[in-house]
């Protein structure tokens, strides 16, 4: 590794402007051109909070009948019990607020209170057939070694997750020079749980690297749910890709 | 232990239609004179009896039934107004109904309307079943330290030759707290094939190192009474002191010190001279501590409370049924389980509870485990009667 050397320290600490910087008139213009041909694009219709989350319409459809599945995060339970009632799955939820606790309990799905950061160590091997992460991932201490752990204890994983290269996202971060804050990661740089943000194509770049399979993919873009394409790390808001190894 | 105020104070007197109303208890003789219970550590007893309290009506099916196992001081008096506690010489529940009152009764979380609830007292109990104050046939005399040692495994073996006496198959649920919880757990282990739900409420597959030295105190203090008389005092005046000491101990591992802080802080009795310089009651917690212990002394026999207190330390399910790992015992279950902690209990704190939770994970059981936030400690499975009444009510409805 070279070193860098030291920074010097100006003696008066006044900014020097023989420093090559980016001009700012260049940088605001190349921002106004690129918010016009944006501001171009049809915008998202007003988001109604729906009844439930695409996810979970995308995962009832692919979990095979009778499943064993395990739910990272499974929240108020809602997404498993549709699962154990309609496709007859064992299911076992992970959460650690203690209401959605009590929810889970109360719709008669199996519930472990935990700290996903504490690990799966005390999963056997390939106890689950499938494995949800839903809208997860992001807010975990050490995502990638949760990706490792769930397709050990799993054969298949589905992961959903809030894409931050979306242009909304990008677009955001540059021409307000601040941490992006839109309709569908609504929290402050202070206050969001989403500490590991990264986008579709880092995941895709982690399963190359991983040796782990993309078996199907699914974007949410401007109220419409298709199957992934191509340029979606630019396009989709919310990503859900299964995996196995 | 005594419920706390918050539940004195919701308590449904006998004529509220919440409550289960008078109760009187019933005894059944389970192993008749002339022969003997074989009991785990190699001894036996003969003859046996067992007191116990049913709420509710068993369904024709008998498929409505809920087994409370009851905890270290606790009886099978759970809810209602006991209708003989003159009688019976058991005048402290003439002041208070059934320790989990606020739990069972009609339309609570163990809905009497539905469901048949069924308490019975454990042996070595001084509430009816056979233990230590009873008379030992071959003396005429109380059996004291001749009774033989006991087990939590004993008292679920017992507990069923009951239900076998009643017809009852399977159970529904077998809900205990504390070393009801252990019950609760031992009933899914022994019995797999007649438990269909098990709730273990503050309670783990054994007691902690730190719960085994409070428990030896609390037997020193007995077992060094001036009046122990080597556990023949019934004649006598018994050893107060000791187990007023032994329960006054004990009930500070019931409590948060949080909790303490909140109910008495520093507070002195006579807020008005303040210190006295002496020795007497003076703080708040000490005056809570003393009438604890006097209370208990009222209503407890202390030869129960030592072997009690031994089948408490006893209890491993590891060592039981999994060869030392509790995993492999966990193997053995197939009921549903639910185990609950409360954050706040060091007597059974949350991650010795949630290690049942996670081998019976690793024995690829599905599991439902809850830590309930609360400021009352170990007490919190009594007192936090809203969220394990809310936890009971959805357990028991899928």
């Amino acid at each position: 590794m070279t070193q860098r050397p030291p920074p010097r320290i100006d003696p008066h600490l006044v900014t020097d402007r023989s420093v090559d910087r980016l001009p700012q008139g260049l940088f605001d213009q190349r921002v106004a051109e690129l918010s016009k041909l944006l501001a171009s694009r049809p915008t998202a219709p007003d988001r109604q909070p729906a009844a439930t989350r695409w996810q979970d319409e995308i995962i009832a459809r692919e979990i095979p009948k009778g499943a064993r599945v395990l739910d990272l995060g499974c929240g108020d339970g809602a997404l498993l019990e549709r699962l154990m009632r309609d496709l007859g799955v064992r299911g076992q939820g992970l959460e650690i607020d203690p209401e959605a606790v009590f929810s889970c309990v109360e719709r008669g799905v199996p519930v472990m209170q935990t700290d996903l950061d504490e690990g799966l160590r005390r999963f056997p091997d390939q106890a689950f057939d499938v494995v949800v992460l839903e809208e997860t991932l992001q807010t975990l201490a050490n995502p990638r070694e949760m990706l490792a752990e769930m397709l050990r204890v799993g054969r298949q994983g589905m992961v959903s997750f809030p894409n931050f290269a979306h242009w909304r996202v990008l677009v955001d971060l540059v021409a307000s020079g601040r941490m992006p804050v839109t309709e569908w990661l609504p929290y402050h740089w202070y206050e969001t749980s989403n500490i590991h943000p990264f986008t579709l194509q880092d995941l895709l770049d982690w399963s190359r690297e991983s040796g782990v399979q993309v078996v199907s993919g699914y974007a949410y873009e401007n109220g419409v749910v298709r199957n992934l394409s191509a340029d979606d790390n630019l396009h989709a808001e919310e990503v859900l890709i299964v995996v196995e190894r | 232990m005594a419920p706390a105020k918050k539940d004195e104070a919701r308590a449904t007197p006998p004529d509220a239609s919440g409550s289960v109303g008078w109760t009187e208890a019933q005894t059944r003789c389970l192993v008749p004179a002339g022969s003997t219970l074989a009991l785990e550590l190699g001894g036996s007893v003969g003859p046996v009896t067992v007191e116990y309290e049913t709420y509710g009506s068993l369904s024709p099916h008998k498929d409505n039934v809920v087994f409370i196992a009851h905890a270290l001081s606790g009886d099978a008096h759970v809810a209602g107004w006991d209708r003989r506690a003159a009688e019976t010489g058991r005048t402290w529940r003439q002041k208070k109904p059934g320790w989990w009152d606020a739990i069972v009764g009609p339309g609570k979380a163990l809905d009497t309307n539905r469901l048949f609830v069924i308490c019975p007292n454990v042996l070595g109990s001084c509430y009816g079943t056979t233990g230590p104050s009873s008379v030992d046939p071959s003396t005429a005399k109380p059996y004291g330290l001749r009774f033989p040692m006991v087990t939590v495994g004993d008292w679920v073996n017992l507990h069923m030759r009951l239900l076998d006496a009643l017809g009852i198959e399977r159970l529904r649920a077998v809900v205990g707290g504390s070393l009801g919880g252990q019950q609760a757990l031992e009933m899914a282990l022994a019995y797999p094939e007649r438990v269909e739900r098990s709730v273990v409420l503050a309670a783990s597959a054994r007691l902690s190192v730190q719960g085994l030295a409070f428990n030896a105190v609390g037997r020193y203090c007995i077992l060094h009474d001036p009046n122990f008389a080597g556990g023949d005092y019934y004649d006598g005046e018994g050893p107060g002191a000791g187990l007023a000491a032994a329960r006054m101990l004990a009930h500070i591992t019931y409590l948060s010190d949080e909790g303490m802080h909140e109910k008495f802080g520093r507070r002195l009795q006579d807020d008005v001279n303040g210190r006295q310089g002496g020795f007497g009651i003076e703080f708040a917690v000490e005056s809570y501590l003393d009438h604890q212990g006097r209370a208990f002394v009222e209503r407890f026999d202390a030869n129960s409370y030592l072997y009690i207190t031994r089948a408490m330390d006893y209890y491993d399910a590891a060592a039981a049924w999994g060869g030392g790992s509790l995993t492999e015992a966990c193997r053995r279950i197939r009921a549903k389980m639910l185990i609950v902690s409360f954050d706040s209990d060091w007597l059974y704190p949350p991650e010795v509870c949630k290690e049942l939770a996670l081998a019976l994970t690793q024995a690829n059981r599905p599991v439902t485990y809850a830590n309930v936030p609360s400021h009352y400690g170990h007490d919190s499975f009594l007192v936090e009667t809203e969220k394990v009444g809310r936890l009971l009510r959805g357990f028991l409805a899928h």
